[in-house]
Parts: structure tokens; sequence; C-alpha cells
């Protein structure tokens, strides 16, 4: 069952790795969109630093959420998918390792960068560690919530914008958290309780997650 | 009482012809009697005039627009668990009347806001999640509408509304904490502590209407779902 997990999560990096430009994709995109606002709201020093947390956080929401058409997409065109599902291993674990893996292609690369933009806003340097921890508990919740909706959209037409508005809604909670962290760690106050509630979520994710996308899966592979 | 009896269509079709029918009859009643009271029985309030009276409508919108969500995953889960199809339509036709109600909470309330608070909107903890299930409710029936083979559909809507129930409560608390943490408008629901009995008289069978319109409603758009069907 480990091995089959294993395997699953070296053979979609593997993929990765050779598609290169899929995992560049996204991750230029949350810097483009991040460099897009002070733009729109001008250079003010003080205007950016408090703004910056929740704009780094709704752009990483945006880059996680905009990868994971892909995440059932391929494998399901070539019939790889209704193998993994007849096969022996439980389709819970091998969602989870695909969440996995798409994880690591996708939202570790968010986490790494987000400091370098945070630099870019002028946040104070002691909360770069916040920003990426939140990142870093909350990025996985993204892409666990974000599987069960591109489970239920596979294969359909249109189905990019269809589950920007199925997931997007139930991101609400991370971003709140996610943000508010950094938010309350500039305000001196600390955002350990924030951080917390973010691992919790993170571990009832891991937990409920994988049987909703797998019984999303058996929906659309039907 | 044969339950499965009334989980075929086909008996269950007239049944809820009668149903709805007595349902929008009893709707019209009390949705006369309830606003004659909100107008023209309860009293102006002392403190907001004659602005309150919108509660007649907003409150029971606001508590049925949750309601519903609740009561459509429950057919969801049904339909998901004993494979009935009739489940699985009773839930498609509370979405609508769930997200109208929550449209007509939002706009209500915002339209009592304007003079009470000076502002239409406020990021308020309620009037934010109220807006999210907004979108979960859009979610629900835009899924539902994608999807062409009605037995996917049907499935693949339930589990979205299971996921999105488990979510309500989770994206409430943590609106409420986002609300509190930023502390933007002084602004509070604290009502006078004491409310005319007429005032709640208005408002329950104001929501006594709504829950019976819902009723009516809904069961007509089943049996217009059992005729596409059939």
């Amino acid at each position: 069952m480990l091995a089959a997990a294993r395997c699953i999560v070296y053979r979609d990096l593997l993929l990765a790795v050779r598609r290169r430009s899929d995992v560049m994709t996204t991750l230029l995109f949350f810097v483009i969109v991040v460099s897009l606002f002070p733009l729109g709201v001008g250079p003010e020093p003080e205007l950016l630093r408090a703004i910056g947390p929740g704009v780094i956080w709704v752009a990483a929401l945006l880059a996680s959420m905009l990868g994971l058409g892909r995440l059932f997409e391929a494998d399901h065109a070539d019939g790889t998918l209704e193998q993994l599902a007849l096969g022996g291993a439980p389709l819970g674990v091998v969602v989870c390792a695909k969440a996995l893996a798409h994880w690591l292609a996708t939202g570790l690369p968010l986490v790494l960068v987000a400091p370098l933009l945070a630099l870019q806003y002028g946040l104070p340097a002691p909360l770069y560690a916040v920003l990426a921890l939140s990142l870093l508990l909350g990025t996985p919740v993204l892409s666990l919530i974000g599987a069960i909706g591109a489970a239920l959209t596979l294969g359909l037409r249109g189905g990019g914008v269809l589950l920007a508005l199925l997931v997007l809604p139930l991101f609400v909670p991370v971003l709140v958290l996610g943000a508010g962290a950094v938010e309350m760690a500039a305000a001196g106050i600390g955002g350990q309780a924030q951080l917390l509630l973010l691992a919790a979520m993170l571990v009832a994710a891991a937990a409920f997650a994988p049987w909703a996308i797998a019984a999303a899966l058996r929906i659309s592979l039907e | 009482m044969k339950w499965f009896w009334y989980a075929s269509p086909q008996t269950f079709f007239p049944l809820a012809g009668t149903i709805a029918r007595w349902c929008a009859v009893a709707a019209a009643a009390l949705t006369a009697i309830g606003l004659y009271i909100g107008f023209f029985v309860a009293p102006t309030d002392a403190q907001q005039g004659e602005v309150y009276r919108i509660i007649f409508i907003h409150v029971p919108a606001a508590w049925m627009s949750m309601f519903i969500y609740l009561v459509m995953a429950f057919w969801a889960a049904l339909g998901l668990a004993l494979n009935t199809r009739l489940s699985a339509m009773m839930a498609a036709a509370l979405a609508p009347t769930g997200a109208l109600f929550t449209f007509i909470a939002l706009w209500t309330g915002s339209l009592w806001g304007k003079p009470t608070w000076g502002t239409y909107w406020v990021w308020d903890a309620r009037l934010t999640s109220e807006l999210i299930l907004l979108f979960l409710y859009f979610g629900f029936i835009a899924l539902r509408a994608a999807i062409e083979d009605p037995r996917r559909a049907d499935r693949a809507a339930a589990l979205l509304a299971i996921v999105g129930v488990v979510n309500v409560p989770i994206i409430y608390y943590s609106v409420q904490w986002w609300n509190t943490l930023h502390q933007g408008a002084s602004v509070s629901f604290s009502r006078a502590p004491t409310m005319a009995a007429t005032m709640l008289a208005g408002m329950i069978i104001m929501a006594l209407a709504f829950w019976l319109y819902s009723i009516a409603v809904s069961l007509v758009r089943v049996r217009c779902m059992i005729r596409e069907g059939a």
C-alpha cells in the first residue's frame, strides 16, 4: 500500500520534472499577480505593508487553484486513472499520493518564493518565517480540498471556471487563518493561534478529504 | 407506514401535487396575516423607527437560507446512501429556493443597513458568511447544470452538498474570527433586549409562511423534474 503510494508520488514528480513548464507557469502566475497589486493600488510603503500578507495569500490561493485542473486530467485522458481505480491499492491512498505529489510540484515552490515577495512588499524580516510557515501549513489543505473539486469536475466542458466556483468558497477558512497569522504576527501579538488552527485544518483535511476525493473520482469514472 | 412506497417518483407525483397545493394556499394566507401584523399591528420601534419592519422578511429569509442548505444536504446524503433518484431530485429542487432566500436576506439586509448603519454593505461576519453561502448554492446549481448524465450529476452534486455542509460551520467561525480581528466598522447587531410580542408573532408567522412556500415551490419543481425524466 505504501509502496504504491511511493510509486505514484515518484511517478508524478518525475512527470512534473519532465514537463517543467507546468510547474513554472503556476509559479510565474503567483509572482505576476502579486506584482500587479502595487501597480493597481499605488507604491506607498505603508499601504503595501498593510495589504502584503493578504495579497500574497490570495495570489497563492489562485495559483494553487490554477494547477488543480491538471491534477487528474492527463491520467483521465489516457486511461491511467481507471487502471489506478481498478488496481489493488485503495483509491484513497492513491489520491492522497497524487495530492501530495501535486502539492510538492506546485504548492511547495509557492512557499519557497513567498518570502521574496514579502521583501518586495516591505514586510519586516521576522514575518518571512511566519508567512512561509502559514503557507506551508495552508497550501496542502488547498491541494486536498481542491482535489475534491478537480475530481468532481473531471472531464466536464468549462471545468476550469466551474472548479473555481466550487472550491474558492471552501478556501475561505484557510485564507482567513493564513493571512490572519501573518497580520497578527505583524501586530506583535504572534500568530500561534492561527498557525495551530491551520495545522488542525491540515490534519482534518488529510484525514477526511481522501475519502471525498476517492468518492468523487468513482462518480466521475463511472 | 411504508416510507419507501413514496420513494418512487411515480407514486410520489400525485402526492407532491396535493401537498404543494395545500402548502401554497396556506403560505399565501400566512403571508397575508404576517404582513398585516408586520405593517399595521406591530408597534413602531423606539430606536429604529419604521425601518425595522424589514425584519419580517429579512429574519425568516435568513433562517430559511441556512435551514434549506441543511435539508438539501440531508436529501443529497440520503440519495447517495440509498441510491434513490427522488432524494437527489429533492436536493436539486431545494437549491434554487435556498439561493433565492439567501439573496433576499442579503438584499433586505443591505436595505436595512443603509438607513440604520449608513451603508449598504459592511464586512460583518454574518453578512460575509451569508454571501459565501450564496456562492455555495451557486456552485451546487452550476455543477448539476454542467454534467449531462443525470445520474452522475445527482451524485456529484450530492457529494458537493455534503462537503459544503461540513464546511459551513468552519467557514462561519473563521469569518467571525476574521471579523473580530479586523474590527473595522463599529457595528453591532444588539437589538433592544425585549421584543414586543406582536413583533415576534409576526416574524414567526412569516417564517412559517416561508417554510410552506419553500415546500410548495420545491415540490412543484420536483414534479417538473419527474415529468422531464419520464
